[in-house]
């Protein structure tokens, strides 16, 4: 009896075995370390998770792997007046149930982005009307002039209008009711892969749309894509090395080396949109956490400069980034509009000397105290950068207490003002400088912890928002990167540089915001 | 007894909410979950509203009382991160978690028992002194470093078992899944659940010797080998039967913390668990989350407390007779 249970028992094993499919089709399994929130393409702006919507929607306009912006559901566009914009739409597109893409759905998805609970607001809500003209043409009338409406609809992700509809997921997650909605694993969208499971935290897999209309351009060979977020950075490697996935996203950099040695891999690097930098409360009166009391040492740019030029960028590269990262002088990297690249050369060298003698200058010879507040699982790398830099002030007299937490309880710092001394890294989501200005060095920047204030950058930032004339827009966004350099307004470190650990089957470019696109992707 | 188990399940359910409110409390210290929610482009009105919206802005008190009333109606909220609700959540991962435990249990009391047996019998030879030195090793080696080391020597350098996940599973019932049914299933769970046991299999077979030795030495063996009793009739018939009711015991408790602290297992392999969820909650201070697990943690340990005092209700009668004294 036993033997026979025993015997049972592993023919079902053998049959396991053998059922498990030997098809010829071509899986690209990738992980890293964390899964998007969600589905629904106006519930959460997170970079993970809209780097996941990319694949399963589409935009009316699309950026390509070098960032340029190029059309997508809509085929061109062109300003009729400064408060009117007309775009011609993709005929014969249809979403992956089958129901045709028309006008109709992109007034429904302003509609829908605009909404109470969506995160997309932002992006969408200086249209303030949508104007059907046919099914293939739509209007958008802005609030104002809005120069980078074009930039920012490429995060406006078009759904369906009846699919919505019909499932009850007419606005985007609410946190209030009682079940989840429709939205949240399953998707309705034109583009290149189709959403075919949906396991949050342990796997989700898409397949391929045979249907997409860009297909002929873009002539991938992915028929399915497999996607497990792995938590522990040592465990991601190992899944990687023993060939259990084909691409990893976001390898530690102490691991690269080790990538690199193994023949069927290789690591591919760009620099990422994305720069770090220090901020120090300038709008107070006294510090918080200093011993200097009735005066804010960090209100006199000297001071500034002093912490500026006291930082060996180039040990923090070399030892700390082991190399991945390019030293900055301004805080935002190339491949954002208006980016000043003069300026960002002209980083002063490394020099605890004269920056002890700035110090002494603006009357403290003997330093001070203060707290830093940093990051640990945030930015690569972070606490250690900030550990580094604790040292290196230390040479000229400047006491730092670092403080380092999850960002849970870093950001809110920042954004609710009670931080003096701060690590940040900024990306730049519309590729406009204006983008930094507004949240960084805007008197009402939301992200200002600095607590800068110049009338002067208010005004040139809230200009170049209605500016139309794009030469003129031009020359405000270098008077603003001009005086912030010269007041050292924040202290930059560096620009990030990722790096992907992946298979040598596997062919894909590199996009410089750390979204992988496998439409681009082939395997061999 | 009646009044007895009144009084228990009272205290426990008194345990609970202490549990859930001071881990409310503790929730305050984890971080703002709204900056996880939103965007850097959002402003700080866009931060205010949802803040609003999800009740933050309440006193601790207040959203207190909110989570034990819909708790009570069996709904713990929709959890931040996921936007899922949590009941389903934690009805998904719990398979996962209880599978996990029951291997790593199955596994620590096969190789401990008889283990422990052997170091007990043969004090004095080089294997039960590799055995014990090497449990040694396997005790005071961090979970992580240990899981990390199989992931090495197993995945990475032989290719043998998957790194991560838990492989292919099969739905049994709506939420119930099971990777017990596939190959990759079985292969996903060795390394995870021999991390997870090395601590109680070290507990047990320390545990099984010392009883062991105690045990051999009492009259009663004395006595069975001057019947002139096998070896194998004593060591097994006699001397096993009684050292193994502190096992049972021991064991039973492990369990309880073998479901709360599979966290480190989890994080390490990825294995889709209840402990993972918890950690990924507290990460992103998803509340809902975090409030769930630690009241359902608690229950695990209450209820297994409780069985525990109402064995020793039923084994010692000497409570029984003090209980009639005092209500009588």
């Amino acid at each position: 009896m036993r033997g026979f249970i025993f015997k049972g028992i592993f023919v079902v094993f053998l049959a396991c075995v053998m059922v498990a499919p030997a098809t010829a089709e071509n899986v690209l399994r990738w992980a890293s370390q964390g899964d998007p929130l969600t589905y629904d393409p106006h519930s959460a702006n997170e970079s993970p998770t809209i780097g996941a919507s990319t694949q399963v929607y589409e935009a009316l306009i699309n950026r390509n792997w070098k960032l340029e912006k190029e059309p997508s559901l809509a085929v061109s566009w062109k300003i009729v007046n400064p408060t009117t914009w007309e775009f011609k739409l993709r005929k014969g597109v249809s979403f992956h149930d089958g129901t045709p893409f028309t006008a109709e759905d992109v007034a429904f998805t302003v509609k829908r982005a605009n909404g109470e609970t969506s995160e997309f607001r932002n992006y969408i809500k200086s249209v303030v009307e949508t104007k059907t003209i046919d099914d293939y043409t739509i209007q958008f009338i802005t609030s104002g002039p809005n120069p980078i409406l074009a930039d920012q609809l490429t995060y406006v992700f078009i759904m369906s209008k009846k699919w919505c509809e019909k499932h009850g997921v007419m606005e985007a997650t609410s946190f209030k009711d009682k079940e989840e909605t429709y939205a949240v694993r399953h998707a309705n969208g034109t583009g290149p892969f189709m959403l075919q499971l949906r396991e949050p935290d342990i796997k989700t897999i898409l397949v391929k749309n045979p249907n997409w209309w860009g297909l002929k351009q873009n002539p991938h060979n992915i028929d399915k894509i497999i996607y497990t977020p792995i938590t522990n950075a040592a465990t991601r490697v190992a899944a990687l090395l023993s060939g259990e996935i084909d691409f990893l996203l976001d390898p530690p950099l102490q691991d690269l080396g080790r990538i690199k040695k193994n023949p069927d891999l290789k690591v591919q690097q760009t620099a990422q949109i994305r720069t770090i930098f220090y901020g120090v409360d300038q709008g107070i009166k006294e510090l918080r956490s200093s011993n200097i009391k009735g005066k804010n040492p960090f209100k006199d740019p000297r001071v500034r400069k002093a912490m500026h030029m006291a930082i060996d960028i180039d040990a923090i590269h070399k030892k700390v980034m082991r190399g991945m990262s390019v030293p900055a002088n301004v805080m935002t990297p190339p491949g954002v509009h208006g980016y000043p690249e003069d300026l960002d050369k002209q980083r002063p060298p490394y020099n605890p000397e004269k920056a002890k003698k700035l110090l002494a200058e603006a009357d403290y010879p003997n330093g001070f105290e203060v707290s830093l507040d940093c990051p640990n699982n945030r930015y690569n790398n972070d606490e250690k950068i900030c550990q580094a830099t604790v040292g290196m002030l230390g040479k000229i007299g400047i006491n730092v207490n670092l403080v380092a937490q999850p960002k849970s309880l870093h950001f809110p710092k920042i954004t609710g003002r009670k931080s003096d001394f701060y690590m940040l890294g900024w990306g730049v989501a519309t590729l406009d400088s204006h983008y930094v200005f507004t949240y960084l060095l805007d008197s009402e920047g939301p992200w200002n912890g600095s607590m800068y204030h110049n009338p002067r950058v208010d005004e040139l930032t809230r200009a170049m928002e209605v500016e139309m004339d794009l030469g003129k827009r031009d020359k405000m966004i270098r008077e603003v990167w001009e005086i912030i350099t010269e007041e050292q307004v924040y202290i930059p470190l560096h620009h990030q540089v990722i790096a992907w650990g992946m298979s040598k089957r596997l062919e894909m470019p590199m996009e410089p915001n750390d979204q992988p696109q496998f439409r681009w992707a082939r395997l061999k | 007894m009646v009044l007895y188990v009144l009084k228990r399940v009272l205290q426990a359910a008194g345990v609970m909410l202490f549990v859930a409110f001071i881990s409310f409390v503790l929730f305050n210290y984890v971080g703002d979950p709204v900056n996880n929610m939103v965007g850097q482009e959002a402003t700080i009105e866009d931060r205010e509203a949802l803040r609003e919206r999800l009740g933050l802005n309440d006193p601790v008190v207040v959203q207190f009382s909110r989570f034990v009333a819909h708790a009570l109606e069996g709904h713990f909220g929709i959890s931040y991160r996921l936007q899922r609700p949590v009941k389903d959540l934690i009805a998904e991962r719990l398979p996962a978690t209880l599978e996990l435990v029951f291997s790593s249990a199955i596994l620590a009391l096969a190789l401990g028992i008889p283990l422990g047996i052997y170091t007990g019998l043969h004090r004095d030879t080089w294997l039960s002194r590799l055995i014990l030195s090497s449990s040694l090793a396997g005790v005071s080696l961090p979970t992580f470093v240990i899981g990390i080391l199989l992931i090495y020597v197993f995945s990475v350098s032989l290719n043998l078992l998957p790194s991560y996940g838990r492989g292919e599973v099969v739905q049994i019932t709506g939420s119930w899944s099971t990777g017990f049914l596939t190959v990759s299933g079985w292969k996903a769970i060795i390394l995870p659940s021999i991390t997870l046991c090395l601590y109680q299999l070290t507990l047990i077979l320390r545990i099984v010797r010392a009883e062991m030795m105690e045990v051999l030495l009492t009259d009663y063996i004395k006595f069975a080998r001057a019947r002139g009793l096998t070896d194998r009739a004593i060591n097994f018939g006699h001397a096993l039967k009684n050292t193994l009711v502190p096992v049972i015991t021991v064991t039973g408790l492990q369990i309880g913390s073998l479901i709360a602290f599979s966290i480190i297992t989890e994080t390490v392999f990825q294995w889709p668990g209840m402990g993972f969820l918890f950690i990924q909650a507290v990460h992103f201070a998803d509340v809902p989350i975090m409030a769930a697990y630690m009241v359902l943690v608690a229950l695990f340990f209450v209820i297994i407390n409780l069985i525990v005092d109402l064995l020793y209700f039923v084994v010692d009668p000497r409570l029984r007779i003090e209980r009639t004294v005092t209500i009588g």
